[in-house]
């Protein structure tokens, strides 16, 4: 198998990264294992959300829709799992489910390598996954929640600049580099 | 190079696993008042079809009932039909007594404002037979103590009088009765005059002078000066007057129900009744004419309880 191949989209040429084996399930299982850990060890770092980053990063890199798909789903779920009875299943699975799919195919449409692209869409995605969750949160659990706030900001310009760097750790698990 | 999935196959895996995650959710979440969201989802979901199936049953069951299964409806039509026969006559009845009812009840509380005149109720029991005469015939007579020429009243006003007693009954003369009469007045003018029968439903009051002011529906009273009635007694309200010389003919609706008396109230005495609110005293001032005098006055007649 190749590590990498080049999808071609109009006249624009993007490639698509693979990882080394193991490396997309164990750098998500840090991830939420950190997550789980932050609130007890470090409580101001509850407003980063590793697994959203790790669910944009490899969406991105992979730009395979029904994998981004996936990977978000089984990441959200894990989250759900790992947040308490309060959190019913589903509740981060939806979210990153959409945010997975959606990271994946703009990533099989525009270069996202670039750091200013990869904070655009961290924010942009932090944004998305925070206006999926009030939703369900509204609709289906029947609670109040607020749209947005300066705290959601500040946590989806936080989570975008820890992205960049991130990401770019993340870029060394590439088989192609 | 490793095949991309394609776009619809994307997004169908996409749809599938929101909707498992979404039914997860749904299977999870409960609320308070109406449980668990996968049951409320369901139940919205299946009970438009419940009701529409119950609406198509319905119609279904409607139309056999009452287009096809007819074997029993008519024995059930006829058994009804005599069951509305026998209700009809029912009511009927029901409603003659509550009439009886309301009118003894009338009597009663008739009698019970003016306890302290001796009067005994009698039942109507006869009319005249032909037409030249207006008497009607009571089940009281001599030995309940009536005597002729009692006035006979209910409570609305003047019948007539007792004109012959038997053992246990007693002939009454109407009002309308041309041989029937009461000396009478008008109610706001005093005018006294006697008033008579005609023959017909109507009574006329004579002797009012051309220059007499009467009104029509102005209220006449017994005047008390024919030793029959007592006074303040209603006698009718003016109908029709008409100029003549030298008095006026004046036309009277009677007071009683006369054309439909059941029961009736005969006076044992001529001792006057309380007189009604709107009623004064008569004064002697504005009288055009005296009542002709009676030369049958009653005997008082011992008080008779009822």
């Amino acid at each position: 198998m190749n590590d990498t191949y080049e999808l071609r989209s109009g006249d624009t040429h993007i490639e698509v990264h693979k990882f080394f084996p193991g490396a997309v399930a164990g750098v998500a299982i840090v991830a939420l294992i950190l997550q789980a850990s932050f609130p007890v060890y470090l409580p101001k770092l509850d407003i980063l959300d590793l697994p959203l980053l790790i669910t944009i990063y490899f969406g991105l890199s992979r730009r395979n829709p029904s994998t981004g798909l996936l990977l978000g789903m089984v990441i959200g779920l894990a989250q759900d799992a790992l947040s308490g009875p309060t959190v019913p299943l589903g509740f981060y699975g939806i979210a990153k489910t959409i945010i997975g799919f959606l990271a994946s195919s703009i990533g099989a449409r525009l270069d996202t390598e670039h750091p200013a692209a990869r904070f655009s869409l961290t924010v942009a995605f932090f944004v998305l996954q925070q206006a999926i969750l009030v939703l369900t949160r509204r609709i289906l659990m029947a609670q109040p929640e607020p749209w947005f706030n300066m705290h959601l900001a500040v946590a989806a310009a936080v989570n975008a600049i820890l992205g960049i760097f991130l990401y770019i750790a993340l870029d060394r698990l590439r088989r192609n580099q | 190079m490793v095949a991309i999935p394609s776009r619809h196959k994307s997004l169908s895996l996409l749809a599938a696993v929101l909707l498992a995650q979404l039914l997860l959710l749904a299977v999870q979440i409960k609320r308070d008042s109406h449980g668990r969201l996968i049951r409320v989802w369901a139940i919205t979901a299946v009970s438009p079809f419940e009701r529409s199936g119950a609406w198509g049953f319905d119609k279904v069951r409607g139309v056999w009932r009452h287009y096809f299964a007819l074997q029993a409806t008519s024995h059930e039509n006829e058994a009804l039909r005599v069951e509305n026969d026998a209700l009809k006559l029912a009511i009927t009845q029901l409603q003659a007594k509550s009439a009886e009812a309301d009118r003894l009840a009338e009597l009663l509380s008739f009698r019970n404002s003016h306890k302290d005149v001796p009067m005994l109720g009698a039942r109507v029991i006869g009319a005249s037979a032909g037409t030249a005469s207006r008497t009607v015939e009571i089940d009281r007579g001599e030995r309940d103590g009536i005597r002729r020429d009692m006035a006979v009243i209910t409570p609305d006003g003047a019948v007539g009088k007792i004109i012959e007693v038997y053992r246990d009954n007693s002939q009454v003369l109407l009002l309308t009765d041309k041989e029937g009469g009461a000396g009478a007045m008008l109610i706001e003018s005093r005018i006294q005059s006697p008033v008579v029968g005609t023959g017909e439903p109507l009574l006329s009051m004579k002797y009012v002078a051309n220059d007499d002011k009467v009104n029509v529906g102005e209220k006449v009273v017994t005047s008390g000066m024919d030793k029959i009635f007592p006074r303040d007694i209603p006698v009718g309200t003016v109908q029709e007057i008409k100029p003549g010389m030298p008095f006026k003919t004046i036309l009277l609706h009677p007071a009683a129900k006369l054309n439909r008396l059941e029961d009736v109230i005969v006076l044992l005495s001529l001792q006057a009744l309380e007189p009604p609110t709107d009623a004064t005293a008569p004064s002697s001032e504005s009288n055009s004419s005296s009542a002709p005098a009676n030369p049958s006055a009653p005997k008082p007649a011992a008080p008779v309880k009822p």
